[in-house]
């Protein structure tokens, strides 16, 4: 017998005699405290618990949020950024830097991690990507990393700029899980991000940056 | 209640509360009751368990004593010997066979009745039952006087700041911590202070301060630390055995303050003739 | 290569935890560090758990667990089957050293010289560093606590903050001498160093090893949380990823993790969630440019399922590591986690430890704690420490060769003649009421005669001073004769 086999068959005597426990799952009790009576509320909700840990908010517009990316690269002195140039977002960031005398360049994920493993860990100091949504209930924001925004975006550049469509933040995750019928298709890597990377793990004391990006924005669409 | 749950003082070491145990209390006084004096106090602080019969009669209830009682056989449980605690139980169970409440001036054995006497006789229909049915009449001394016998007093005693202490299993089994803070409350003189870390063990648990004297020892030096700290000038305890070990490791330290079961300082503070003597 | 890992850690004996406990005791800065640091972490999950919320959700998660235990077979099969057409490869190990060969197996093929961790509790079971070290594979812990102490040669002595034990002094001083950096006790620089040694190690390593907070059956996923980012670099960045995980990880549906997050996260750092949550449900597609190219998922028993065959022995597996029970038990937070010599401390490591190592090989965790009951009354799944504790207790105590339905691995480790006949003249002490007067009337006459030391109690005690006359005997004065009978 192999070990797969000698260890089920020990579970299966364990449990000899008795019947599995019926799915009394009781959603109320994972979305009831957690809900919000509208979008503003969402949004406040979100705001306050990310800013607690450290994430800046930029709340913008459909029309600005470009300008607002730029002024925050330019306050930090940022000229490169990784960007999926392929995609909606990234296409509007190009065409509205086009002709600016002084501008970022853009660049994208568009290679295997192999071909550029360690410029990507040494010389890209900050990334932009879309979200999927958040979470106004814990202050999370959803991302499904996909071919275009693979899933280092988010975590090897000190700056991750995160853009957020007011209009996708849900109350819970209870509810975006079963609004989103996540259970019938989950992608390759789905995450929740919450602030910028930390640790407590010295004397409890809390130090930003710890292996991921130091410093998180969320640049959120209130109009979208 | 729930109100009552939050404890309320600013102490952030405080372990939260579980859940309040919901009980519903005769709502008549009953004319008797049983009193189970608990081994600790019969043989080192009978006193406390005399003002615990002080205390009842003077609401009008008649106290009885089965002379054959002795233990409720949680030292031996703790300690594994399920058997011998069993043997030790039974002989309990047989005692208290009328319909009569059974009043205890300790919490951690009011919790043993109350909780573990249906776990050691589950598989015996007929000594569950008695189990089960004593289980449902067992108080912790404070509870009842408090939730049963709804007590009025006057309190008679000159001002004194007093620290409580509570056993963990009436803490956590029984309420304890609660009730007795009302009662405390009710006393006009007295200012109950809180102290840190007010919800940790003292480092009695049973033969545990035997068994592991170092870490017990430290448990108790820290407890007395923080009885100090509180600024009281006694301390009460509804539980023997966490009076034993503190006051125990108080004298040890020759530190401390005089410190006292609580039955025994609410009979000092409502009846004035103890109060004078 | 880091030379720190490759000493072996001295660590203390798990059968010794009284001895142990000795020498923590009198560490008064491990003591200090350990008080704040307890504290701290008991007013921040108080903090952000009312009550309202709390106690509905501990319910919840104690059924999703429980209902995952009751047909946890079936679960991990469908777990396997939704892994493996997730791409998936799916381990399963019954014994540490069958669980390292399967690890091993990988980092041959994958000519492997390098390994990087994130944080993981069942790796320190395997003591996978070890085995991969004298394989001469490189295997380097990234979570910062973890680091510090792989730095000092020492093993975790908290199951969520490894290095709970030290203060930043301690670390810099462990910085200075191991990594020749510029003594500095400021927190964040400290943790710009780790940072930065680290980062190359991501970039170097051909595996990358983590644990799994909970493996969801329906979509077949892992689901991780973490604070600093490594756990996603170890997941993501090397060319394979090698999760390890207890057989009692898997919960039913993609929803019932929904309450578990919520609780851990809470329960163990009062975080309403942690900066990431990782959900991992397969290798990377053709079509990807990150993720590993393969991912494995080693399944470990290592005596789990010896908790497993009984009803109450098996609520241990509810756990999901939330070191709730640690920071709240008064006896770890004054002897640290280091004493206990097991890979699991504190409440949780006395009721799991007999069945990963055996009763014999802890034979006092069952008894280091005075059942005061905040273990239980704070852990979010709800497991009845105390009662399985008095439990183990019981299966301590019996003569080793007594029958027993379920056997555990070390039955009887305390079992003593000697003190079990002491028990049987208590008992016919307290069921013979002529004995007990007796011995009660000898005890309250010679009060005076108490020797001055009376075994441990003196040690942290007077001596104790029965009274002149028991209750029985007051009560005998206070009360009528028809008040002290027996009502028969
Ligand atoms: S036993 Fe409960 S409190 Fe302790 S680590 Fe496990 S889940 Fe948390």
């Amino acid at each position: 017998m192999s070990a797969r086999e000698r260890i089920l068959a020990k579970l299966r005597s364990g449990l000899a005699g008795s019947i599995p426990r019926p799915d009394d799952f009781e959603p109320a009790v994972v979305t009831e405290p957690w809900r919000y009576p509208d979008r503003a509320a969402r949004i406040e909700r979100l705001v306050e618990l990310m800013s607690a840990v450290q994430t800046r908010f930029e709340r913008t517009t459909r029309a600005d949020w470009p300008t607002r990316v730029l002024d925050l690269l330019e306050a930090r002195g940022i000229d490169r950024l990784l960007v999926a140039t392929g995609m909606a977002h990234g296409a509007r960031l190009a065409a509205h830097i086009e002709g600016l005398a002084k501008a970022p360049s853009l660049f994208a994920y568009d290679r295997p991690i192999e071909a550029w493993k360690s410029e990507l860990f040494d010389s890209v100091p900050a990334s932009l990507t879309t979200t999927r949504g958040a979470i106004a209930a814990t202050g999370s924001l959803i991302l499904w990393p996909s071919a275009d925004e693979p899933r280092l975006m988010s975590l090897v550049p000190p700056l991750h700029i995160a853009l957020l469509e007011a209009s996708r933040i849900q109350d819970n995750l209870h509810e975006v899980i079963e609004t989103e019928g996540w259970a019938a298709g989950m992608p390759t890597n789905a995450l929740l991000i919450s602030g910028p990377s930390k640790t407590a793990d010295i004397e409890q004391v809390l130090a930003y940056g710890a292996h991921g990006p130091a410093e998180l924005v969320v640049v959120l669409l209130e109009d979208a | 209640m729930s109100e009552m749950f939050f404890d309320a003082a600013p102490n952030a070491t405080r372990v939260a509360p579980a859940r309040p145990l919901p009980r519903d209390y005769p709502a008549t006084k009953p004319g008797d009751v049983y009193l189970f004096g608990t081994c600790v106090v019969d043989l080192f602080y009978p006193e406390a368990g005399l003002d615990a019969i002080r205390l009842l009669e003077r609401e009008g209830v008649r106290v009885h004593f089965p002379d054959q009682q002795s233990c409720c056989g949680q030292p031996a449980y703790t300690s594994g010997y399920t058997d011998e605690a069993r043997a030790v139980a039974r002989a309990q169970l047989a005692l208290f066979e009328r319909d009569y409440p059974l009043v205890v001036p300790s919490g951690s054995c009011a919790g043993m009745f109350r909780h573990h006497y249906p776990a050691l006789f589950a598989d015996d229909p007929v000594l569950l039952a008695r189990a089960q049915a004593l289980a449902e009449r067992t108080f912790e001394l404070a509870e009842f006087l408090l939730e049963v016998c709804r007590v009025q007093w006057r309190d008679q005693g000159p001002p004194v700041a007093v620290a409580l202490h509570t056993s963990c299993s009436a803490r956590r089994e029984m309420n304890t911590h609660l009730h007795v803070r009302a009662l405390l409350d009710r006393l006009d003189n007295v200012e109950r202070r809180e102290h840190d870390h007010e919800s940790e063990c003292c480092g009695f648990g049973g033969t545990f301060c035997v068994r592991m004297p170092e870490i017990s020892g430290a448990m108790v030096a820290n407890k007395v630390e923080s009885l100090e700290r509180s600024g009281a000038a006694r301390m009460v305890t509804a539980d023997g055995g966490c009076l034993m070990n503190i006051s125990g490791a108080m004298e040890k330290r020759a530190a401390g303050m005089p410190s006292e079961h609580l039955a025994s300082f609410l009979w000092r503070r409502t009846n004035p003739a103890a109060v004078s003597q | 290569m880091n030379q720190a890992a490759r000493i072996p850690a001295v660590e203390l004996s798990s059968r010794q935890l009284k001895a142990n406990a000795h020498e923590a005791l009198n560490d008064a800065q491990l003591r200090t560090n350990m008080r704040t640091a307890m504290d701290s972490l008991i007013a921040k999950r108080l903090a952000v758990m009312p009550e309202a919320e709390r106690e509905p959700l501990r319910e919840l998660g104690n059924h999703v667990r429980a209902r995952a235990l009751s047909k946890l077979p079936e679960l991990l099969e469908r777990l396997e089957a939704r892994l493996t057409a997730n791409g998936v490869q799916v381990h399963w190990a019954e014994t540490v050293e069958e669980a390292n060969a399967v690890v091993l197996d990988i980092a041959r093929r994958r000519r492997a010289r390098a390994v990087i961790k994130g944080k993981s509790m069942v790796s320190e079971e395997m003591e996978m560093n070890e085995a991969l070290e004298a394989e001469g594979i490189e295997s380097l812990e990234s979570d910062m606590g973890e680091y510090i102490i792989q730095l000092d040669h020492e093993k975790p002595t908290h199951i969520i903050m490894p290095a709970i034990h030290k203060n930043a002094r301690q670390v810099a001083k462990l910085f200075e001498q191991h990594l020749g950096e510029p003594y500095t006790e400021d927190v964040d620089e400290l943790i710009q160093t780790g940072r930065r040694v680290l980062r190359k190690k991501f970039l170097d390593a051909d595996i990358g090893v983590s644990g799994v907070n909970f493996a969801i059956a329906e979509t077949g996923t892992l689901l991780l949380v973490e604070n600093e980012g490594n756990g996603r670099m170890s997941t993501t960045v090397p060319p394979v990823h090698i999760a390890v995980t207890g057989i009692e990880k898997v919960v039913e549906n993609l929803r019932d993790v929904v309450p578990l997050l919520s609780l851990l996260t809470r329960s163990a750092l009062g975080q309403p969630i942690t900066t990431y949550v990782n959900m991992i449900s397969g290798p990377r597609k053709a079509e990807e440019r990150d993720g590993p190219e393969e991912v494995h998922l080693v399944l470990l028993d290592n005596g789990r399922s010896q908790a497993f065959m009984d009803a109450e022995l098996r609520q241990t597996l509810n756990c999901i590591r939330c070191g709730a029970c640690m920071n709240h038990c008064p006896v770890y937070t004054r002897i640290g986690g280091r004493a206990y010599g097991t890979v699991y401390p504190g409440p949780i490591g006395a009721i799991i430890s007999p069945h990963l190592v055996g009763l014999e090989n802890a034979p006092d965790h069952p008894s280091a704690s005075s059942l005061c009951g905040a273990c239980g009354e704070v852990c979010p799944v709800k497991i009845p420490i105390p009662d399985i504790l008095r439990r183990l207790r019981e299966e301590n105590v019996k003569p080793p060769a007594a029958a027993s339905a379920h056997p555990l691995r070390g039955q009887g480790s305390k079992y003593s003649p000697g003190e079990r006949s002491l028990w049987r003249m208590w008992v016919r002490l307290y069921t013979s009421p002529r004995l007990y007067r007796a011995f009660s009337f000898a005890l309250t006459r010679l009060r005076r005669l108490t020797p001055a030391r009376l075994g441990p109690w003196t040690l942290n005690h007077a001596p104790p001073r029965p009274a002149s006359r028991s209750l029985h005997e007051l009560a005998r004065e206070h009360l009528d004769h028809d008040r002290r009978g027996a009502d028969r």
